[in-house]
């Protein structure tokens, strides 16, 4: 992928980002406040609440997606090299891969009862 | 490694302590300083006064410079810390007691304040420093190609560049980053893709849309700072973004 596409995928994700991060933060606002919203019966009814899960798996979506490209991006300036720079691709590739693959877990776990 | 000394009888001019780094890559573990007292009057550059240290004290000192009016880009070197040129910088105008001589940063020294351009002058020929056209071949009737003054200000402040290197100097990720293209390169390339003359915007555009390319540049600002031409790479570069983004065409 060119690097121009990647950059627009890393700046389009960081402006979702804060729209979607503002929405949760203001419905966190809204409903009992901070301190509730980390009881662990708010936590799994937010999370058995579709529209609500979905946006949450769309914030850690992209949030993913921009940190480890901005964690790619800082590797790549540290260190050059033709094995090195496709190993912190891929590398930083993978680690996003997992991260919403676990991250997903959950919400999916909870929603199927499993938790 | 030290060295006083002074350089003229003449009462009436002020003196300062001029350091030179010292550094032969093939001899020397480490970069050392030799200081001279040198005196000077209010117009004199700080490449008069390294050139009185070779005229009169050490001829075996290392710099490089040639037209003496900034126009050659010759004699960049980090004076009291900031990227400069030495033919461009008056003593007087530094306010300080102690002159302070360094090699430009992000260049292989080749000895003492000398380094080598291949890198900047490399980027630079890969980003096709000149106009690209279809009809290569002129014909005899042909005319020159027109501008408007607006078409010309797009991008003539870019064209001052006198490849002196100091922006590269004077970047910090120049410093960490051995293959980024370098602000001297992206603002030429600029210059060129802003040029109404030019065809070759879609070749550079792809020339810099590498890995460590134009997107590796963090706007820190510091290559405007220090031009000392009036360029400013920083807002080339943007602009340049601003192509790579779709917001100009």
């Amino acid at each position: 992928m060119r690097e121009s596409t990647i950059m627009k995928i890393h700046y389009g994700t960081a402006l979702a980002a804060v729209a979607l991060v503002a929405v949760h933060v203001l419905m966190r606002l809204t409903s009992g406040g901070f301190a509730a919203s980390l009881e662990y019966e708010t936590v799994l009814a937010n999370y058995k609440f579709i529209p609500y899960a979905i946006m949450l798996e769309l914030i850690l979506v992209l949030l993913s997606i921009h940190g480890f490209n901005g964690l790619r991006v800082i590797l790549l300036e540290l260190k050059q090299g033709r094995t090195y720079e496709k190993a912190v691709s891929y590398g930083c590739l993978a680690a996003m891969f997992v991260l919403i693959a676990y991250g997903s877990r959950t919400i999916i776990m909870t929603n199927m009862g499993m938790v | 490694m030290a060295q006083v000394s002074s350089i003229a009888d003449d009462q009436s001019s002020k003196s300062i302590t001029l350091r030179i780094a010292r550094y032969n890559p093939e001899k020397d573990s480490e970069r050392q300083f030799m200081e001279f007292t040198v005196s000077y009057e209010k117009w004199t550059t700080v490449l008069e006064a390294i050139l009185d240290v070779k005229q009169h004290f050490d001829h075996s000192v290392a710099v490089r410079y040639s037209c003496r009016q900034a126009t050659c880009g010759s004699c960049g070197m980090i004076i009291n810390g900031k990227p400069r040129l030495a033919c461009f910088t008056k003593i007087s105008e530094l306010d300080s007691d102690v002159v302070t001589v360094e090699p430009m940063n992000n260049f292989p020294i080749i000895r003492d304040l000398a380094v080598k351009f291949e890198r900047l002058f490399d980027t630079h020929h890969k980003i096709k420093p000149y106009l690209v056209r279809d009809d290569t071949e002129l014909e005899s009737d042909a005319q020159e190609f027109l501008q408007s003054p607006e078409e010309l200000e797009q991008y003539i402040q870019f064209a001052n560049c006198i490849k002196c290197g100091l922006c590269n100097s004077a970047c910090p990720t120049m410093a960490t980053d051995s293959s980024f293209v370098g602000p001297q390169a992206l603002a030429q390339a600029y210059r060129y893709v802003a040029d109404s003359r030019d065809k070759g915007k879609d070749s550079r555009l792809k020339i810099i849309d590498d890995s460590h390319g134009i997107w590796r540049c963090h706007f820190a600002g510091s290559c405007s700072q220090v031009c000392p031409k009036g360029v400013d790479p920083a807002m080339g570069i943007q602009l340049l973004r601003g192509y790579m983004l779709g917001f100009r065409s």
